[in-house]
């Protein structure tokens, strides 16, 4: 173990010692060895009831090289790079920082004209969905970013929001626009009921406890087959309404028909991307104003120090609250769009995977930093549509991209967090 | 009362399993702080070794059972130790002394990796495995001629249980790495300062959750006979359940919220519904931090400025 260490270390105090870091790579390569010995050259494969080897001394050769390859690689850059110290990132996030209203301003802009420019079903589909992964990961940045509260369920409020509106809407036929509203009431009231008793346990509890109720409002939608419909889940749900306006084809009280228009079935697709963005963009300027109130300045500074504010009076648990049933509101709002949008709910659609998403994104895109996480959405919804044809290894480098990210850059990509506000504001200098 | 027993006979057993899984998420919390999302999956990886070590042998043509066990519990043990400690080297320890939430991404991105190597690895479709020790003993016959019993199986798995806690709780409470780990638990600057190879201690620990994982892997795959690389998450929240029922930090505490839970399963399946036993968990599990919020076995927290 020291000499890893010490191998590691040697390029960066000066001349690249390369006996040292192929030894260093040799090392890597023989842990490589041992771990793929057992699961990649050896497979249980079926034999119809049974099960029987395959052997793949292949596939493990070529893992072997390929991490002492990457290995040699990885010092070699790391020697490189130990001289700019992080320099390009912090002050791109700096500058990132200064420039912000400007910076959201373009961001909003390129999101209106998006459809006008480049009216395609597919980019318009995509950006549709990366808006719904911007607007759930601002609404839970509201709880981990400034809250500092841990919520490894939030997809619970997004489920509680999505069956809200296929339910209300598939039984009583209300319109979107009624149940919108309705569907984030009802995800706060959730936020509420299971935050009440948990918030005031330290952070980690509240780690297991939101996972557990993710994980029961999931079961409850699998198994409540007269209400929920189970497994199929529910279909048929009533498409979105301009205001009341169907997109549809005909003469009479129509979308195109009260325009005056052709129709047609992008319409829809873009009046729906457009749902999605306003939406968003309510969400961002709602969270932005609420920094400025003193609920959120408690929030953070309950993220910062808890005990401190208790000496001074804030109520821990009642802040919490709030930051819980925010996050837990807007997670609802996400989910009856989410409805309304696929036509379609199952309990498919809210596992943990999806919460461990939605989580990345923010953390990924440095906590608190709300132009971080429209980055981190990018990359998280963007990049596997890119690479598509690696279907089969589309989550194995999501999980790694993950871990590596956070290994590179463990406060996250725009890793500037100030407070809000200072006391003392610091120097320009500094 | 016949079946009453019997369910304690499965529920002890599943305990055993869960308990087993909740040592390595307690010893790493109480040694670093973070939850390791990741220690499912070590579980499902130890499993997955248990069966291909069982085909090996087969292939070897080895049919002995005691020999084959203790064949396949070294090589699961050897092999998920190194997973354990690879982890452990490769996405916590570069994360050691950053902000909190860090090491827990990083965990559930390993997780979400290894979930996926091994389905890439080894196939989607579940692993069917031909049971290994078969019979039990009737312990008695009920009025209702209901039989009780009690599989070899079973046994084998609580002695297991018995016997790895007793040398775990003598390495920890009697040799010298028992008192490093502890020594790194309650100040790890100042284990530090006074010559403790804090690093090494950490990866220790990680390779002794490993082992334990691992046979609790092996005790799910000769227990249920079929696995697939999806099982470490649901074995993995309800041992960390249990980790918190139990007390994090406690290893008394894991233990006996493995036993607990394992308890609540059995009965909860047996005389309510079998769909919504992992409600009842949680259920139990919230009521639990309500009216006692450090665990069963935990330490009340000081709080310190």
């Amino acid at each position: 173990m020291a000499d890893m260490k010490n191998a590691v270390a040697a390029p960066g105090q000066g001349g690249f010692d390369v006996g040292a870091a192929l030894k260093e790579s040799g090392k890597a390569a023989f842990v490589a060895g041992l771990l793929g010995l057992p699961l990649l050259a050896l497979k249980a494969d079926n034999f119809g009831s049974k099960l029987g080897l395959v052997y793949r001394w292949d596939a493990l050769f070529i893992a072997i090289a390929a991490v002492f390859v990457g290995r040699f690689l990885m010092i070699l850059l790391s020697g490189r790079q130990k001289k700019s110290e992080g320099g390009v990132f912090a002050a791109f996030g700096k500058g990132i920082h200064n420039n912000m209203a400007l910076i959201g301003l373009a961001g909003l802009a390129i999101g209106v004209l998006l459809p006008v420019v480049y009216p395609d079903r597919y980019v318009i589909y995509i950006a549709t969905t990366f808006m719904i992964y911007v607007m759930l990961g601002w609404g839970l940045n509201i709880v981990v970013g400034l809250a500092g509260l841990l919520d490894l369920g939030y997809v619970a409020f997004y489920a509680v929001g999505a069956y809200s509106y296929a339910m209300i809407a598939t039984q009583f036929g209300w319109s979107f626009w009624v149940v919108l509203p309705l569907a984030g009431v009802f995800a706060a009231f959730f936020g509420v009921i299971l935050g009440f008793p948990v918030l005031r346990l330290r952070g980690d509890y509240l780690a297991i406890v939101t996972l557990g109720f993710g994980e029961i409002i999931r079961v409850i939608l699998i198994n409540w087959t007269d209400f929920t419909g189970g497994p199929n889940g529910i279909s048929g749900i009533p498409p979105i309404t301009f205001f009341g306006l169907p997109f549809k084809n005909g003469d009479h009280g129509t979308f195109a028909s009260f325009f005056g228009i052709d129709h047609s079935p992008v319409q829809r697709i873009i009046f729906l991307y457009f749902v999605i963005l306003v939406l968003a963009t309510l969400t961002n300027l709602f969270t932005q104003r609420m920094r400025k109130l003193p609920v959120g300045r408690a929030w953070e500074a309950l993220r910062e120090d808890e005990i401190a504010c208790r000496s001074l009076g804030i109520n821990p648990t009642n802040i919490k609250l709030s930051a819980f049933a925010l996050g837990a509101m807007f997670g609802g709002f996400a989910g009856s769009f989410f409805s309304v949008r696929a036509g379609f709910v199952s309990p498919e659609s809210f596992t943990f995977i999806e919460s461990a998403v939605i989580l990345a994104i923010v953390v990924l895109g440095g906590m608190g930093s709300q132009l971080g996480v429209v980055i981190a959405a990018f990359f998280v919804v963007i990049l596997p549509e890119v690479f598509r044809e690696f279907e089969e290894y589309r989550m194995l480098l999501f999980g790694l991209a993950m871990m590596v990210i956070m290994v590179w850059r463990p406060n996250g990509l725009l890793s500037f967090r100030e407070p809000t506000i200072r006391l003392h504001p610091k120097k320009e200098s500094a | 009362m016949a079946y009453f027993l019997q369910q304690l006979i499965n529920g002890l057993t599943l305990g055993s399993i869960y308990g087993l899984i909740a040592i390595g998420y307690t010893m790493v919390y109480g040694i670093i702080g973070m939850i390791n999302f990741a220690h499912g999956d070590i579980f499902m990886i130890g499993a997955f070794i248990s069966v291909i070590t069982f085909l090996v042998l087969g292939a070897l043509g080895i049919t002995f059972v005691p020999l084959a066990l203790v064949v396949v519990l070294l090589m699961a043990m050897i092999f998920t130790a190194i997973y354990g400690w690879s982890v452990e080297r490769v996405a916590y320890r570069p994360l050691r002394g950053s902000f909190r939430l860090a090491p827990l991404i990083s965990a559930i991105g390993v997780s979400i990796a290894l979930q996926n190597a091994v389905q890439i690895a080894q196939g989607a479709r579940v692993k069917p495995m031909e049971p290994v020790i078969a019979g039990g003993l009737t312990l008695f016959t009920d009025s209702n001629n209901f039989d009780v019993v009690i599989s070899y199986l079973q046994i084998f798995i609580m002695v297991l249980t018995v016997v790895l806690m007793a040398g775990f709780t003598y390495v920890i409470t009697r040799t010298s790495l028992g008192r490093q780990q502890r020594a790194c638990e309650q100040d790890r600057t100042m284990a530090g300062l006074i010559g403790v190879n804090v690093d090494r201690t950490i990866s220790t620990t990680f390779v002794m959750g490993a082992v334990l994982a691992a046979v609790a892997g092996l005790m799910v795959t000769l227990q249920y006979g079929v696995i697939d690389f999806y099982i470490g998450f649901l074995a993995g929240t309800k041992a960390f359940t249990a980790a918190v029922l139990g007390g994090i930090g406690s290893l008394p505490g894991a233990m006996l919220g493995g036993i607990l839970i394992g308890l609540i399963e059995a009965f909860w399946s047996a005389y309510f519904t079998i769909e919504y036993k992992d409600v009842a968990t949680f259920g139990i599990l919230v009521l639990v931090l309500i009216f006692r919020p450090t665990g069963l076995l935990g330490k009340p927290e000081v709080e310190k400025v």
